[in-house]
């Protein structure tokens, strides 16, 4: 069976989704580290520990991967074929009055959260997996001393928040929009997704936000 | 009231086009934006040049011909429109209105504002049907189908196939006029027994005819003059996936 529009969005949408609901999980995680100092290390680095060990986050985590590599790429290859679909542009173009800034942008938007991923993996994944991290008390590798440092500076908060506004513009249209690729097209059920979709994006969004800003003005403390 | 146009004059299909102004005056507010064009058109025959061609039939919103791109927007400034029930009084005096044909690389432009739109008939006969025996008309209430199945198979089939959700898709895609298809007769018993091989032929045609991806960006359920919803677009995804999981 030859690959369609609609499979290589069915694609999008089914790893977008998965990559929605491990928002929320990893969101959860982080919340830890609003606890107060000595509690948030004690609880942050043994739970980052239990993540590491675990086969079935183990098998998780590659999804997670390979999900994250399927939605760019196959985002790229949308957007060869939708260049290729345009033909001529208009000289006088005007269309944008008619949709959503966001649901246009999404490849823009994909871009800077892709940039941001890359960044993020650098500064903790891979210290994490293959740096030389000191222990804490506990025998634990000691990433919550990494968090709160990395949050010292004001231009790593900066570009964290900046990130997390792109996530949440892309998270508003990707919800809704995988909903409808999956097939919703009951009106009272497809009106219910889109206020699920603002929830979901508000929750994960400020939820992220909250708390670079939460660690440089030592609220925790 | 008086206009500047700025119009896309093409020779043919393979010809560069380029934008033409024209100065326009005498223009009655209470004309539709073509009898504006037939006014302008008057005036090249008398001075002996080539008119503007752009398709048009019914010139009561209902036959899906006309169909350009005004001022950046398909089929003009207001939504839910065709282009000749956009009227002038939508226009200020002394305006200068951009006038392009719909563009797409599946919508080739064959001269000025006409463009060939056969990409949507090859969609139709790919699975935009109902096979039935000829013979004699059935009896009507033989098969009984409630009325409000009846009216949202109707709202489906109310698209006249004009293209303005293409033009106005930044992806230049189809699938709000192929899931209105698919939508209209998905929804009655006579469509349903082949609605799975109809949505995968019809899906098939138009990615072959070289339309983009929906992005669900809503744009054309905004610019179609029939308002059909993008619920179909839902509808259209329901059935695809269906089809994939449970076609023999």
């Amino acid at each position: 069976m030859k690959q369609t529009t609609l499979i290589y969005k069915l694609i999008m949408a089914l790893t977008g989704l998965f990559l929605c609901f491990f928002l929320i999980i990893h969101l959860l995680g982080n919340l830890q580290l609003l606890s107060p100092p000595e509690l948030a290390r004690e609880q942050f680095n043994w739970y980052s520990h239990l993540l590491s060990g675990n086969i079935v986050i183990k098998i998780i985590s590659y999804v997670l991967y390979l999900s994250i590599i399927a939605h760019a790429v196959y985002a790229l290859i949308i957007t060869r074929v939708n260049a290729k679909a345009k033909g001529s542009k208009y000289v006088y173009d005007n269309r944008s009055e008619v949709s959503s800034w966001n649901s246009r942008n999404m490849g823009i938007l994909g871009t800077i959260i892709l940039i941001f991923l890359i960044i993020h993996f650098k500064d903790y994944w891979y210290i994490y997996k293959f740096g030389n991290l000191p222990l804490d008390a506990d025998g634990n590798k000691n990433l919550y001393t990494i968090v709160i440092t990395s949050f010292q500076q004001a231009w790593y908060v900066i570009l964290y928040e900046l990130s997390f506004i792109a996530l949440g513009f892309h998270l508003l249209h990707g919800f809704f929009s995988a909903a409808r690729t999956l097939g919703l097209y009951h009106r009272r059920y497809a009106q219910a997704i889109r206020i699920v979709g603002w929830i979901y994006s508000l929750a994960i969004t400020l939820g992220f936000m909250l708390i670079p800003i939460y660690i440089y003005f030592n609220l925790n403390s | 009231m008086k206009l500047k146009l700025k119009i896309w004059r093409q020779e043919n299909r393979e010809a560069k086009g380029n934008i033409i102004s024209y100065d326009v005056e005498g223009i009655s507010e209470h004309m539709s934006f073509l009898e504006m064009l037939d006014l302008l058109n008057e005036r090249l025959i008398k001075q002996g040049e080539r008119v503007i061609e752009f398709d048009h039939d019914c010139r009561e919103g209902i036959c899906g011909a006309c169909g350009m791109m005004i001022n950046g927007r398909a089929h003009g400034p207001l939504s839910g429109t065709t282009t000749c029930q956009l009227h002038m009084r939508s226009f200020k005096d002394g305006e200068t209105v951009y006038i392009e044909p719909f563009r797409a690389a599946a919508f080739p432009v064959l001269r000025d504002l006409k463009i060939d739109r056969s990409a949507f008939d090859h969609i139709i006969q790919s699975g935009g049907y109902v096979s039935a025996s000829t013979g004699q008309a059935p009896e009507s209430n033989s098969i009984l189908i409630p009325h409000n199945i009846t009216e949202a198979a109707f709202d489906a089939a109310a698209c006249i196939g004009c293209g303005a959700c293409v033009a106005t898709c930044k992806n230049s895609s189809a699938a709000l006029f192929t899931s209105a298809k698919i939508s209209h007769l998905v929804l009655l018993p006579q469509g349903k027994t082949e609605s799975a091989d109809r949505v995968i032929q019809m899906v098939n045609q138009m990615d072959e005819e070289g339309f983009g991806h929906c992005s669900n960006t809503d744009a054309c359920e905004v610019e179609c003059p029939q308002e059909i919803s993008t619920l179909h677009i839902g509808r259209m995804n329901y059935e695809y996936n269906k089809a994939l999981l449970l076609r023999k």
